[in-house]
């Protein structure tokens, strides 16, 4: 019978050209490379005092709880919108997916003009909005708002993804079982996909965590209120270089980490189809 | 107090309607293909046929149409057990097992009771606090079982749920299998007449999406109607009408063999009649002709079969002479191990014969010869 007994090893020829590895060095090479040349300009011995001065600290005070606030947005809106994607038929399913990943190729600049045109004060809903007092652009919410914009679609392109290749086998077999569709989302489908949105959100903090344009366009710069850790960089970045790289060290320093974090993601535990042969277990 | 299902599926080319009694196991067969899995997907509330309506117990399931009626599937009372276990890999074999009675409004300490009883009832109560990917595929369809009845459905449904084990774990979880339907309602849909045998009141044989052929298991396996339930039996079957005591095939003239089942009653059964050799050749290299329940009969007379096991064939290269029995002038078209013996094909008829037989016969694909069958070797009865 197929599938039983101790399993394949995979072979271990590769057909691998050596000029590939070449190139691949360079590629690997283009990105490393420019980081390390930031690093080599790091001031260090002024490195401390330059990322706790006054406008640092309350940027990066603020890049942490934007990015966070935004990366929670995104998980509330972002799970059900993977879930639609990925479970419900619906006509004009594709294009909408594609309309919610568009703010991953749009300039974020583009992306701040659209947003200050619907939330500002002249825009499409922001006049509704002053009408009951309440006023979003160029304040902290705008800030959450224009990162959440930017980061959504890595969340749902990551959920989905995981949602689709995740299976609804799963799911069937619960509502058998006489699980309500309520309880196999919540007991079935987000535990399965639990790596997927994981990883999701982290990619949703890091792009939150870096964005600029949009942040510019639709929430100013406003140093405590709007002012996020890269604009403070390029805000330094003329009067004073040395506090801009160490800045930027610092982002790079939370990017790594945030990425180190996601590839330590335990996998998804294996099903039981390819289990231990009996006697193995027994 | 019956099951009920009618549904047609257009684009699967579906059109079965059944019905289930409520202590009633049925094994549902048929050649790959034959729609068995849809019917099984359709009870369970997992594909939504074109047309038809099902009830379960006087309670409706579906009712297509307009006005529509559909129950999803977690309150149809319905189980499944797919040929993968399919156990939530991220709760333990307990949690997996509770899983159903915690759905179904059970405490949490109610639920763990329900799982370790159903545990112990497959025998896999040690295997509690395990993961999933920690069983091996015979354990972890016993659990997939134990689930499966957590919930005390109405209806069992199981698809397969012995294809993906191997030959030691497979007649376990047969016994068990046997031990937990009794008394229940259940469709199996199985290709092994063993699981038939042991587990089935009754068997549906399934072809292109119809039903071809129902019946008491040992009916249907004594006396198969349809092509596949005579390779399930592991047969020979030919089709033709009822003629004296034999069948009056439209490719292999007459069969003579002994009237049984309900045609016994009426006719002298045990007396082989006579027959001599016949020239009509079976065409052996075409398929059985097509639908072959329903071949048409060749000159009136209700319709019949005769049936012989291969192992009452003998394979000669010159038909032999003057004595009772059947004679098919057949070309060979394939040869395979079958236990101590070999199996010849010769198009929809198979002799067993030993290998030294086949050496000294020296038959190949493509061999002409003649299989020989005493008439009282077939059995004779009305389709």
């Amino acid at each position: 019978m197929p599938g039983l007994g101790p399993r394949n090893r995979a072979w271990q020829y590769r057909a691998v050209p050596l000029w590939v590895y070449v190139v691949a060095a360079a590629g690997a090479l283009f990105i490393l490379v420019p980081l390390l040349g930031m690093v080599a300009k790091v001031n260090w011995a002024q490195f401390v005092p330059l990322i706790t001065s006054e406008s640092s600290l309350d940027a990066l005070l603020l890049s942490l709880k934007t990015a966070a606030a935004s990366t929670a947005l995104c998980i509330v809106f972002g799970v059900p919108l993977a879930l639609v994607l990925a479970r419900a038929q619906f006509a004009g399913q594709r294009i909408l997916r594609a309309l919610i990943l568009l703010p991953l190729v749009v300039p974020p600049v583009v992306g701040g003009l659209a947003l200050l045109y619907t939330f500002g004060r002249e825009g499409l809903l922001g006049k509704s909005l002053t009408v009951l007092g309440i006023d979003v652009a160029f304040s902290t919410t705008a800030v959450v708002m224009a990162q959440a914009f930017v980061a959504l679609p890595f969340l749902v392109l990551s959920l989905e993804g995981t949602l689709r290749t995740a299976g609804q086998k799963y799911e069937a077999v619960a509502a058998t079982l006489g699980a309500r569709p309520s309880t196999v989302l919540r007991r079935i489908t987000i535990p399965l996909v639990l790596p997927g949105l994981v990883s999701g959100a982290v990619l949703s903090f890091a792009r939150s965590l870096g964005e600029f344009g949009a942040t510019l366009t639709f929430a100013g710069s406003l140093q405590g209120v709007t002012r996020t850790l890269p604009l403070e960089i390029y805000l330094q970045r003329e009067t004073d270089p040395d506090a801009a790289v160490a800045l930027s060290f610092l982002l790079i320093a939370v990017a790594v980490v945030v990425v180190a974090l996601t590839y330590r993601t335990p996998r998804l535990p294996r099903p039981a189809a390819d289990a231990v042969p009996e006697t193995a277990a027994a | 107090m019956t099951l009920e299902l009618s549904a047609t599926i257009g684009d699967r080319n579906l059109e079965v309607s059944l019905t289930v009694g409520p202590q009633e196991t049925v094994a549902v067969m048929g050649p790959n293909g034959a729609g068995k899995s849809s019917v099984v997907q359709v009870l369970a509330g997992l594909l939504r046929p074109d047309a038809g309506h099902a009830t379960l117990g006087g309670r409706p399931l579906f009712r297509m149409g307009n006005p529509g009626l559909w129950l999803p599937p977690h309150t149809r009372g319905i189980g499944l057990l797919a040929q993968d276990p399919l156990l939530f890999p991220h709760l333990s074999v307990l949690e997996n097992v509770a899983f159903g009675p915690r759905s179904q409004g059970r405490s949490r300490s109610e639920a763990a009771a329900a799982a370790r009883h159903w545990l112990s009832e497959v025998d896999a109560v040690e295997l509690a606090s395990r993961k999933p990917g920690q069983l091996s595929g015979g354990q972890a369809q016993r659990v997939a079982l134990a689930r499966a009845l957590a919930t005390d459905p109405e209806l069992l449904l199981l698809d397969e749920p012995m294809a993906a084990l191997d030959i030691n774990s497979a007649p376990f979880l047969r016994s068990l299998l046997k031990r937990v339907l009794a008394g229940r309602r259940a469709v199996i849909v199985t290709h092994h007449v063993l699981d038939a045998l042991m587990l089935a009141d009754r068997i549906i044989v399934m072809d292109g999406g119809r039903i071809v052929e129902e019946g008491p298991t040992a009916a249907v396996l004594s006396h198969p109607r349809s092509p596949f339930a005579a390779s399930l039996a592991g047969l020979n079957v030919l089709t033709g009408s009822l003629s004296g005591a034999g069948v009056q095939t439209p490719d292999a003239g007459l069969v003579a063999g002994r009237l049984t089942g309900g045609l016994a009653a009426d006719a002298e059964g045990d007396r082989p009649a006579d027959v001599a050799a016949r020239s009509d050749a079976v065409s052996a290299s075409a398929p059985a002709p097509s639908g072959s329940a329903g071949s048409s009969p060749a000159k009136g007379g209700p319709e019949g079969m005769a049936a012989f096991p291969p192992s009452a064939v003998s394979v000669f290269l010159a038909p032999p002479q003057g004595s009772p029995r059947n004679c098919f002038p057949v070309t060979v078209s394939e040869l395979e191990p079958h236990g101590d013996h070999i199996r010849v094909r010769a198009g929809r008829l198979a002799a067993d014969i030993s290998p030294a037989a086949t050496a000294e016969l020296q038959l190949t694909p493509g061999s002409r010869v003649f299989f020989v069958v005493k008439a009282a070797e077939v059995d004779i009865y009305p389709a």
